[in-house]
């Protein structure tokens, strides 16, 4: 089977820093993958490199068998790659479900169309997404007032609305409270399970990575060290050597205790 | 050679001067981001002051004395300005300060015309530096010689301040982020003050040091704020060293093309400033200027509804009432209000370009300018009727914004607006210096409407079916899909173009559509005088229309034209008295002072507090984190 998205020999330098240096990897459809590593380890160069946002300094981005480096991100957008931002990213001048309509103009290409009222177009769509999320309730809400939480599920609801067959999403539980991360994650899971839709995420929060994670790569100063199934990973030494040091200073501590 | 060395040296001594009030409005944007347009008030002030002071004090001493005296004295005034008007709109939206500065600007034109009358002062010459000094043949005057010999000294002791004392240091770390600085315990009011004296102590010095060229009148606030401006932009906002390379650039640039090239001085400048922009979208040693940064973005924009069945029956109810004018006011108010429509959908096409786009324009007169010129010059040359040119000229408005908007957008934030002022001033210069065909300052005259609409009150209508036609269809444009992506655009760019949004596009499409508008106004005011002039084109005009949207209220949909009402309304009834800038401009600072969200979004507001409108749930504190995506 093809996978959905490659990244081949992915680099990219800023001045002699290689934020990330030749990492290779493949996602499969319908696969749950998560890309971890230490803050600095080049999670969201990788990602913006993805998306069109950076261009590599090297490397090529295979999405679904057709070469995507170097297209800007609305082009890889329209190719059926959604994603979500680190910083929640929304419309603070809209209600909850105009955002989600504003997704849906886009899919439909009616964003240069003078008519009708656009809060007319598309809204029991955007209410069948927002449904999805669970914000069905919140649909007619000034999105600046929303909770952090709910920032991060009204973006999934907008990243859904091309029925992707990719989803990007960076840290997508940053900044919650541990049980909102977990709904949040099931909520993903969710949705890769019901839609077939693939998904990579980055992560700094181990339980949520190890619940739901089909596959883990670890990333560590720009270089991809460990790439395999949850256990393994877990087992895998020089992941633990990333994250939880060599433990001299720790037992060092200890012996003095 | 010898002329050519003299010539030189005439741009280097005028270089000072425009450095000193550059430098001055740099640091006051890099500190505090205010677009200081009072800034030429300033430097009018200092010459003015210090020519009352050289009157007084005796000798050379007396001349020096007058000069640092002067600067000394408007840097107060300025400090002034700043304690008791703008500290008390620093949390207004993006940009909303300028109004209050262009208050300023009325104020301290009347003011100067009371205390030193019409008449332009000739300033007096520098005690022992009255003669000329003959340099390889070619006479250059000494106190030109003097002029550069002072600037690198200011030049110096202000790189001295800034680099190498503790003031300096909170000045530069002010410039970079002063919400950390503010967050380190310095006092952020003080700074602010501080930094207001040393600008316009600095543009009172410049104007006091130019008094033996160039004298005192009451127009070079607006002479030198344009070139100020230019300096400013292509030296990078905020960068001192930037200001003194721009500023001897387009001094030089300046007597060269007065030399060789005279009918291109007014052109140059701004040829030279759209150049660099392109080249170096930030100038010559600006930064980048990151979203939202400039001032406080205050709170979001509140979702638009379209207008509900008891509204629309009140808009139609009040409509038929203004429609019947004619048979109930008098021929005197028909005429005013025709202006005041017309002006009203000028205001409202920039309003919706601000507004909806979040692209601030300072050369909107451009396309009302434009509009006029294509209708005037189609009647001229072609023969043309008036309907036809009323629909050509808001397509030839369109094409010009087509144009700039291509250049323009490849800037943002001030450099966007100062690139518009640009292109403004580019086509103004144009209308004004190529006589043949524009008539130059004499104008087009004798264009007067078909036959059936010659009639004021048959004008009226038309003015009133298309004026408000206009702002209908804007209205209509912000609430539907191409209205939602612009503000897209605005709220989030890169989370539009990760969404499939042309951004850059669609803000080029609204740039063209607001320009259109802004035509068919135009068009309408060229029938409505029967003649037009350039400076329906020049600055002051782009002015009057961004402070009435920003008085009206920004983040309002009917903002723009009830700001242009008022405003127009306003200034009809005042300009019967003879200080009426003075109370105009004091007006302007008390609405700016009291409704900082404009006047319609300070009706809003109060209509919420006292229970008649549904307030919108408490906006958490602060807006929407920027749209910045730090790269791990």
């Amino acid at each position: 089977m093809t996978p959905i998205l490659e990244a081949r020999h992915l680099s990219r330098h800023f001045g002699a820093l290689r934020a990330v240096d030749d990492v290779s990897f493949s996602l499969a459809p319908g696969e749950l993958l998560a890309l971890i590593g230490p803050n600095g380890a080049g999670k969201s160069t990788c990602f913006n490199m993805l998306m069109g946002q950076l261009r590599p300094t090297a490397g090529t981005v295979i999405l679904d068998g057709t070469d995507i480096t170097g297209k800007k991100p609305r082009h890889i957008w329209r190719m059926g790659v959604g994603r979500t931002f680190q910083i929640t990213a929304t419309y603070a001048s809209m209600t909850v479900a105009e955002n989600v309509q504003v997704a849906l103009l886009s899919h439909h290409r009616r964003t240069f169309a003078f008519l009708p009222y656009a809060t007319r177009l598309y809204r029991d769509e955007a209410r069948a997404l927002l449904d999805t999320v669970g914000m069905a309730d919140q649909a007619d809400r000034h999105a600046a007032i929303l909770a952090y939480g709910d920032l991060k599920r009204l973006e999934i609801a907008m990243a859904l609305a091309h029925a992707p067959k990719l989803l990007l999403m960076d840290e997508p539980t940053a900044g919650m409270a541990p049980r909102e991360r977990v709904a949040l994650m099931q909520l993903v899971a969710d949705i890769v399970a019901e839609r077939g839709v693939s998904v990579l995420f980055t992560e700094h929060d181990m339980d949520v990575v190890f619940a739901h994670a089909h596959r883990i790569m670890v990333l560590n100063r720009g270089q991809l060290i460990a790439n395999g199934a949850v256990e393994a990973i877990r087992a895998d030494p020089k992941v633990q050597e990333v994250y939880l040091g060599g433990g001299t200073l720790f037992s060092a501590e200890r012996a003095h205790a | 050679m010898g002329l050519f060395l003299a010539q030189l040296l005439t741009g280097l001594a005028n270089a000072g001067a425009l450095f000193m009030v550059a430098s001055g409005l740099s640091l006051i944007f890099g500190v505090t981001r205010i677009v200081n347009f009072a800034h030429g008030s300033f430097y009018m002030l200092g010459a003015y002051v210090g020519y009352s002071l050289m009157q007084v004090l005796p000798g050379a001493v007396g001349f020096w004395g007058a000069i640092v005296l002067a600067g000394l004295i408007v840097g107060i005034i300025g400090a002034l300005v700043e304690v008791l008007v703008l500290r008390q709109v620093y949390s207004a939206p993006e940009l909303f300060q300028l109004v209050a500065t262009f208050g300023v600007i009325l104020v301290v034109q009347d003011l100067a015309l009371m205390i030193w009358g019409p008449t332009d002062l000739l300033g007096p010459r520098a005690p022992g530096l009255e003669g000329i000094v003959r340099i390889m043949g070619e006479p250059v005057p000494q106190y030109d010689l003097a002029l550069i010999a002072i600037t690198p000294f200011v030049a110096i002791a202000l790189w001295y301040l800034i680099t190498r004392t503790r003031v300096g240091i909170l000045v530069r770390a002010a410039t970079q982020d002063r919400e950390m600085v503010g967050a380190l315990g310095v006092n952020q009011s003080l700074l602010f003050t501080g930094t207001f004296f040393l600008g316009c102590a600095l543009a009172g010095l410049g104007g006091a040091l130019q008094l033996p060229k160039g004298g005192a009148d009451l127009l070079m606030d607006f002479t030198i704020l344009a070139q100020v401006f230019v300096v400013v932009v292509i030296g990078g906002m905020g960068s001192l060293p930037g200001a003194l390379l721009a500023a001897v650039l387009i001094s030089v640039l300046n007597v060269f093309g007065v030399a060789y090239l005279p009918q291109s001085t007014l052109v140059l400048m701004y040829v030279v400033m759209v150049a660099v922009l392109m080249w170096r979208p930030f100038g010559l040693l600006g930064r980048e200027e990151v979203a939202g940064e400039l001032g406080q973005v205050g709170e979001p924009d509140r979702p638009v509804r379209p207008a509900g069945t008891a509204v629309r029956v009140l808009v139609a109810a009040l409509l038929a009432v203004l429609a019947a004018l004619p048979f109930w006011g008098g021929s005197f108010a028909v005429v005013l209000v025709t202006d005041i429509l017309i002006f009203c959908l000028f205001a409202a096409s920039l309003h919706f370009l601000l507004g909806q786009g979040g692209l601030v324009s300072f050369g909107h007169a451009a396309f009302f300018g434009g509009g006029a010129y294509v209708a005037a010059l189609l009647v001229k040359y072609a023969g043309t009727p008036m309907e036809l040119a009323l629909i050509l000229a808001p397509l030839g408005a369109g094409l010009v914004a087509i144009a700039i908007g291509w250049v323009a957008l490849r800037a943002t934030g001030v450099y966007f607006a100062m690139l518009t002022l640009a292109f403004a001033q580019l086509l103004w210069s144009l209308v004004f210096q190529w006589g043949d065909v524009t008539g130059g300052d004499d104008g087009l005259v004798g264009i007067w409407p078909a036959r059936w609409a010659s009639d004021n009150d048959v004008y009226f209508w038309l003015a009133l079916v298309l004026s408000v036609g206009g702002i209908l269809v804007l209205r209509h444009v912000a609430h539907a899909p191409f209205g939602y992506a612009l503000r897209a655009a605005r709220d989030n760019a890169p989370r539009a173009e990760a969404m499939g949004l042309d951004t850059k596009r669609i803000q080029h499409a609204a740039f063209a559509f607001a320009g259109m508008m802004a035509g068919v106004a135009g068009g309408l005011f060229v029938f409505s005088k029967g003649s037009v002039f350039p400076n329906e084109m020049e600055i002051a005009r782009s002015f009057d229309a961004l402070i009435v949207v920003f008085l009206g209220g920004v983040k309002t949909l009917s903002g723009g034209w009830v700001g242009g009402a008022t405003f127009k309304g306003v200034e009809d009834l005042l300009v019967r008295f003879e200080y009426w800038r003075l109370a105009l401009g004091l007006l302007i600072i008390v609405v700016v002072i009291v409704a900082p969200d404009g006047i319609v979004g300070g009706l809003r507001k109060l209509g919420e507090r006292l229970g008649l409108l549904r307030p919108d749930e408490a906006p958490r504190g602060t807006a929407a984190p920027a749209a910045r995506e730090p790269a791990e």
